[in-house]
């Protein structure tokens, strides 16, 4: 069986991956994909800890978590769409005004 | 059982007239304020000659427990009063004079436009020295003595426009204040090692100790920092230096404080304090050595002075180191026997003087003097009596008392007769020659003098020719002139020693062998006054001619004697100067500009540095908000991890 710590260890490193990458990305679909993994990151701890306490709690929160991250895709995708659209570009940097 | 004497009264008296006098003298008229000022004093003059009268039927000392003041455990001072035969001399000697010089101080302050001031002040003087001689304990004592000195700046520095006149005033205090840090010491070892300031407890707790002839202690300390005291109140090497600027201040103020009564106030406190003294031979002997070079020194000075009021001070100086020599050698009663002696024919001299001065249109320079006799009879003769009496001349007063202490100092050391002596020459030298110069001769002022020397605010100063003082002000004059004719008889037959006898204990009884010796004493101090007087006659009434010629002569010593052996300038090298310079460029250029103010402009500009550095994390850059929030977090996660470790 495999151990906890060693999920835990892939949890953070995918953690600190996303945070990296959020960081110091710049293009805002990549920002937005680091969030994902992020997100991930931490449901695999949820996943891990559930399987570890034979408790179902933490793979119900994993679902929420998934939900939430889908409708959040969606919203973020539409405001990325609809930024790209009216600046003509993806990178942050240049879309720190929110008036035109 | 002691009746009740409400002898607490006897200083409030003329506190009442200095608050009535200062709150509501501006808007009253003349005759108010002398009414007030004069029913104040004369009603503690009054007080004072009750309690003489009832004296004998008091069980001694007297005490008079007023009110509470300190309670701190076992260790108490109250607000208490306390008399014996020593507080009646010194209570009589300050109302008696006072009132005559308030009275004198009506005709004489009259035309100046602080008039109500003047009184006032000299109300306010009245009740912190009557509170000095009348405490019950060292701390009452503490606040008269520092009551006084403050009622002497106000009023040297009556005429406060005057530049001199100020800076004499604060030379005073400040002069002063060295004394009474000495003496505030004295008071906190008295306080350490006997628990007590009161006259009573203190003097029982040391008379059984014994005498500290081997090695200087702790008794040889509190004399010697009570010496000190006394050297800054009233005015002996090396704090003297105060006394002759003094007399910027109005002249009944020089009569009053500083030759009658609160430069005397030294004197009282190491007479009262005798008990310490009679146990620190080692002190006492600073005493006798300061006050007898203080008399020669200051009576060197006088010779060459010019200034009438500046020869009078120097006297003053000389003969306050007479009654501290008095006391060195432990003939307590003769120095206040002199005291006494003293305050007549001295505030005698300078309300004379002051007549001169008003008389003259404000002229003090005895060279523009001369002749004044046939203008100004009644000040010329009563004058007369008081040099007679300061230059030893018997019967008056002075020869009585001043004999007393050369002889006791005779019984002592040979040395301290001598030098003694020459300033007995010297005295009756310079006294002479004060009046020949003033009073005979031909008038040397201006004649016709417009509108006078109007720096000294008094007096109708256009007269052409010199006048005589008003009746209010030849009273005094006369009053005191008969005290200096007959004051010294009561040292007849030692009747004077015998009344101080139970407060100093008495003296040992002379053998008839020593009668002869003092007989022969005596003598010599005839002679010498005589031959003082004598020098001054031939010099400067009958060889006026000659003085300039001498003076010339001696080229460089004669200089350094009218400079005042340049004391004051060494001062203000060796002390004065290195203060100031000191204040301005370390404490107030480098300490308080370069670390106080500094410190203070520091913070508040760190302040705005550190935040101008901080303003920069908000920028409103999301991307650097994250970047924080996981360094945070990176560092929070991290102490966690380190502490887990631990």
């Amino acid at each position: 069986m495999v151990p906890l710590s060693y999920y835990l260890v892939l949890s953070g490193f995918l953690f600190a991956c996303g945070v990296a990458g959020f960081l110091i990305k710049r293009n805002i679909i990549t920002i937005f994909m680091s969030i994902e993994l992020m997100l991930n990151g931490v449901n695999l701890s949820f996943v891990a800890f559930a399987a570890h306490w034979h408790a179902l709690s933490g793979q119900v929160f994993v679902f929420f978590v998934m939900v939430v991250a889908a409708a959040e895709a969606a919203v973020g995708l539409a405001i990325i769409i609809a930024v790209y659209r009216t600046r003509e570009t993806l990178n942050v940097d240049q879309v720190n005004l929110l008036k035109l | 059982m002691n009746p009740m004497l409400n002898l607490w009264l006897i200083p409030v008296l003329p506190l009442a007239g200095a608050a009535i006098n200062g709150f509501l003298g501006k808007r009253s008229s003349r005759t108010a304020v002398t009414t007030i000022a004069l029913f104040f004093s004369g009603a503690a003059l009054a007080m004072g000659l009750w309690v003489a009268l009832r004296f004998s039927s008091l069980t001694l000392p007297y005490q008079e427990y007023f009110a509470h003041w300190i309670r701190s455990g076992s260790f108490s001072v109250d607000f208490a009063f306390y008399l014996d035969q020593l507080s009646l001399v010194m209570l009589l000697v300050v109302t008696g004079v006072g009132f005559l010089i308030h009275v004198y101080s009506v005709g004489y302050m009259w035309d100046d436009p602080s008039y109500y001031r003047f009184f006032s002040y000299l109300n306010l003087f009245m009740f912190f020295m009557l509170t000095l001689v009348l405490a019950g304990n060292y701390l009452m004592m503490f606040i008269g003595w520092e009551g006084v000195g403050l009622a002497s700046y106000l009023l040297i520095g009556f005429w406060f426009t005057k530049d001199s006149a100020a800076s004499a005033g604060k030379k005073a205090f400040i002069v002063n204040r060295i004394g009474d840090f000495g003496f505030l010491i004295a008071l906190f070892l008295l306080i350490k090692h006997f628990g007590s300031l009161n006259f009573d407890q203190v003097f029982q707790s040391i008379n059984p100790l014994r005498a500290e002839t081997a090695s200087a202690g702790l008794l040889t300390a509190i004399g010697i920092l009570l010496m000190v005291g006394a050297c800054g109140k009233s005015a002996q090497i090396p704090l003297y230096i105060w006394l002759p600027d003094a007399m910027e201040g109005p002249t009944p103020v020089s009569a009053l404080i500083h030759a009658a009564t609160m430069v005397t106030a030294g004197v009282y406190m190491v007479s009262r304090s005798h008990v310490i003294f009679e146990r620190a031979p080692m002190a006492l002997t600073v005493v006798a050595i300061i006050g007898t070079l203080t008399a020669f020194f200051a009576a060197t000075i006088g010779i060459a002075q010019t200034d009438i009021k500046k020869v009078l001070a120097y006297s003053t100086v000389s003969q306050l180191g007479y009654m501290f020599m008095a006391c060195g050698v432990g003939a307590f009663s003769a120095g206040i026997f002199h005291l006494m002696t003293h305050a007549f024919f001295k505030g005698l001299l300078f309300l004379a003087a002051g007549s001169v001065i008003h008389a003259v249109g404000g002229e003090q320079d005895m060279r523009k003097m001369g002749g004044l006799k046939s203008y100004i009879p009644w000040t010329f003769l009563t004058m007369g009596i008081a040099t007679l009496a300061i230059s030893g001349i018997p019967p008056l007063a002075g020869f009585w008392s001043k004999d007393e202490i050369l002889w006791k100092a005779y019984q002592v050391s040979w040395i301290y007769w001598l030098i003694g002596l020459i300033t007995a020459f010297l005295t009756s030298f310079y006294m002479f020659r004060l009046l020949y110069m003033t009073f005979f001769g031909d008038y040397r002022g201006v004649q016709v003098d417009a509108h006078g020397h109007g720096s000294h605010g008094h007096g109708e100063h256009g007269q052409a020719e010199p006048h005589e003082s008003p009746m209010v002000m030849l009273a005094p004059l006369m009053i005191l002139a008969l005290l200096s004719l007959v004051g010294g008889l009561m040292g007849i037959g030692n009747h004077f020693e015998h009344f101080l006898a139970p407060v100093f204990g008495t003296g040992e009884t002379v053998e008839a062998a020593s009668r002869v010796t003092e007989f022969l004493l005596l003598g010599v101090s005839v002679i010498v006054a005589v031959s003082g007087w004598w020098l001054a006659y031939w010099l400067y009434c009958a060889r006026p001619e000659l003085p300039q010629k001498i003076a010339d002569s001696l080229g460089g010593f004669y200089e350094a004697v009218v400079h005042k052996y340049y004391v004051d300038e060494f001062y203000a090298a060796v002390f004065v100067r290195p203060l100031i310079d000191g204040s301005t460029r370390i404490l107030w250029q480098d300490v308080d500009r370069k670390v106080i103010d500094a410190a203070v402009n520091n913070a508040g500009a760190g302040a705005r540095h550190l935040s101008d550095e901080v303003r920069h994390m908000q920028s409103g850059n999301i991307r650097s908000y994250a970047g924080w929030i996981a360094a945070g977090s990176a560092v929070v996660i991290g102490f966690m991890i380190w502490m887990g470790v631990r």
